[in-house]
């Protein structure tokens, strides 16, 4: 199966600064591949060469089979995309702004169609009203509903949860799964949230700095069956004296401010419990948690607040 | 592309901002008009003031010079001025503006060239300009003609005054209003460059104006080292060209020719410059806008 985004040696400079850095990577047909990065990573400057917005000063970018230079045009009418807020007509009713978005896709679907459209971002009841009136969460449904008015085979999303609240969160998570699941629809979506990827993504790309950290699977990068484990004790200078000294040492990863970080296998847990009670340490609390989270800052480095245990 | 300048149109004609405009026009031409309805008189006095030494303007010359032509020539000469910022508010907006709203981006990721998008914009900010024109027409002349009736028009000149035969008028008025659109439609690609280059429609709008307060000072300040070196080279001293159609020839003896224009090779060439700039304006504005880096 041929990948729908095939992108090779990527690089976008503005002056000095290196946007993106040689960037390679490639998307499958019907997953949802999830683009990952701190704000600045330069998610948003991929996005916007693989949309045409912005010029690559090198590499190559093939949508759909197609080169995206030779091919813009067939490569946009298949191609739906937000980028950022998606930031409509607000002195035009959504469904007006709609129309506008089918128009320069190139289709004209009837109002009953744009209605259905509507309905199924949970704005039917609201087409007729001015979007200065609409919520944030309903400016980024009706984004996502002019994104995908021409049915296109990919989707792009960029931040597409930024500015939303929990429902609202929810709300696209659940969109987003079902054009992949149910439409089977390619969706690449870029985030700084990595919950959300977590959640949704089949397969993913972390950035840092505009170069390629990892790339793939989800399941195989990521084990959630990893727990980190988080320790919160009376004398954390002892206590972590004290946990380097004993069994549980290669487990300890260092300090998050006052906590101590340990990280190790779910089957671990039974030991684990066993042995601080065997220990001379004056715990307050414990938690345990696994996420993308941990697993995006330790290959970022970008933990200035976890001090690393001197071996 | 038709489809295109629809949604274009549909956009201009939707937002309020657009409508100031029609209301400014309006609102100057009925001040003007119901000042002129109420005390006429005085107006051709201080319109004659010049001259009462030299002729003996009797006051039933004086009450047939007051006609619906005059009254748009005055109207004209004053908001042909103005109109300038007028087009430049709605121009200038028209890149900027999708810029500053975040919707550039969002249409630049259709199936839309770069190039068609632009000149359809352009065109749409032409259709606009004509709009307002048209609507500066109906009011000034039909609304001048509609109160004051129609007569010979006399159109003061430094060297004195030309009288036109009333049958010889309307014509004039045509030509001198499309010249008007094409003048106008110059400055519509400048604020459309400038819109290219901003991601806020303000700083496109005051620098049109800057641009055309600047250089209509040049053309109308008389420092004669920038007579032939400045002057012919600036579209603002081409765009009150117009008037020409109103200057007509005369015979030895002091009649006119009816349906003659004084100077046609001269309104031609002023015409001529006013469509370069303009392509240049807007050629530059497709170059710059198909190279620009979208990062609104």
């Amino acid at each position: 199966m041929a990948p729908v985004i095939e992108v090779e040696q990527l690089t976008k400079s503005f002056r000095e600064i290196k946007a993106v850095d040689a960037l390679s990577f490639s998307v499958m047909p019907g997953e949802v591949y999830g683009f990952l990065g701190q704000n600045g990573a330069g998610k948003s400057t991929t996005i916007r060469m693989l949309l045409t917005l912005v010029k690559p000063d090198a590499g190559t970018i093939r949508i759909l089979g197609m080169d995206l230079q030779r091919h813009r045009r067939d490569i946009l009418r298949q191609t739906g995309a937000i980028i950022e807020r998606p930031d409509l007509y607000k002195y035009l009713t959504g469904l007006e702004n709609l129309r506008i978005f089918a128009t320069l896709s190139g289709v004209r679907p009837g109002t009953g169609r744009l209605m259905e459209q509507l309905d199924a971002v949970g704005l039917a009841d609201r087409a007729h009203s001015k979007v200065k009136t609409y919520s944030q969460g309903m400016k980024q449904r009706l984004g996502i509903a002019t994104a995908l008015v021409h049915d296109p085979q990919l989707v792009i999303l960029d931040e597409p949860v930024n500015g939303l609240d929990p429902q609202g969160i929810a709300d696209i998570r659940r969109l987003i799964l079902q054009l992949s699941r149910e439409q089977q629809k390619t969706v690449l979506v870029s985030s700084h949230l990595l919950h959300e990827i977590e959640l949704i993504a089949d397969s993913m790309l972390i950035m840092h700095k505009g170069k390629k950290l990892v790339e793939g699977k989800v399941s195989e990068l990521f084990d959630p069956a990893e727990q980190v484990i988080t320790l919160t004790t009376a004398c954390p200078e002892k206590d972590m004296a004290v946990l380097k000294e004993s069994s549980l040492a290669p487990l300890v990863q260092g300090k998050r401010g006052e906590a101590i970080l340990l990280r190790m296998h779910r089957n671990e847990m039974p030991g684990l419990l066993r042995e601080l009670g065997n220990l001379d340490i004056s715990l307050l609390s414990f938690s345990a948690s696994h996420s993308l989270e941990d697993y995006f800052l330790s290959l970022t480095s970008a933990m200035p607040h976890v001090e690393a245990t001197a071996d | 592309m038709w489809k295109l300048l629809q949604i274009e149109l549909f956009k201009i004609f939707k937002r309020p901002r657009t409508y100031i405009a029609f209301g400014a026009i309006a609102a100057i031409i009925i001040l003007i008009q119901a000042a002129l309805w109420y005390d006429g008189k005085s107006y051709v006095d201080l319109l004659f003031s010049n001259l009462k030494e030299s002729f003996d303007l009797g006051d039933e010359f004086k009450s047939n010079l007051l006609n619906g032509y005059l009254i748009c020539f005055v109207i004209l000469n004053t908001l042909l001025i103005q109109m300038p910022l007028l087009i430049a508010l709605v121009s200038g907006d028209a890149i900027a503006g999708e810029a500053n709203m975040g919707t550039l981006r969002l249409s630049l990721v259709r199936p839309v060239s770069r190039t068609e998008y632009i000149l359809i914009k352009f065109l749409a900010s032409f259709i606009y300009t004509l709009a307002l024109l048209v609507w500066m027409a109906l009011l000034a002349l039909a609304g001048s003609i509609l109160l004051f009736g129609v007569n010979d028009m006399v159109v003061l000149r430094s060297a004195g005054i030309e009288q036109i035969p009333a049958a010889d008028v309307l014509w004039r008025y045509a030509a001198a209003f499309g010249y008007a659109a094409m003048a106008l439609t110059t400055v519509s690609a400048l604020a459309f460059l400038l819109s290219v280059f901003a991601e806020n429609a303000i700083g496109p709008i005051i620098a049109t104006m800057s641009v055309v307060v600047v250089f209509t000072i040049l053309s109308e300040m008389n420092i004669p080292v920038y007579d032939n070196t400045v002057k012919p080279y600036l579209f603002t001293t081409h765009m009150v060209a117009w008037k020409g159609f109103f200057y007509i020839q005369a015979n030895d003896d002091g009649t006119v020719i009816k349906g003659s224009i004084e100077n046609l090779p001269a309104i031609l060439r002023s015409l001529f410059i006013l469509v370069v700039y303009t392509i240049v304006f807007l050629g530059a504005a497709t170059v710059v806008f198909k190279k620009k880096d979208v990062l609104s």
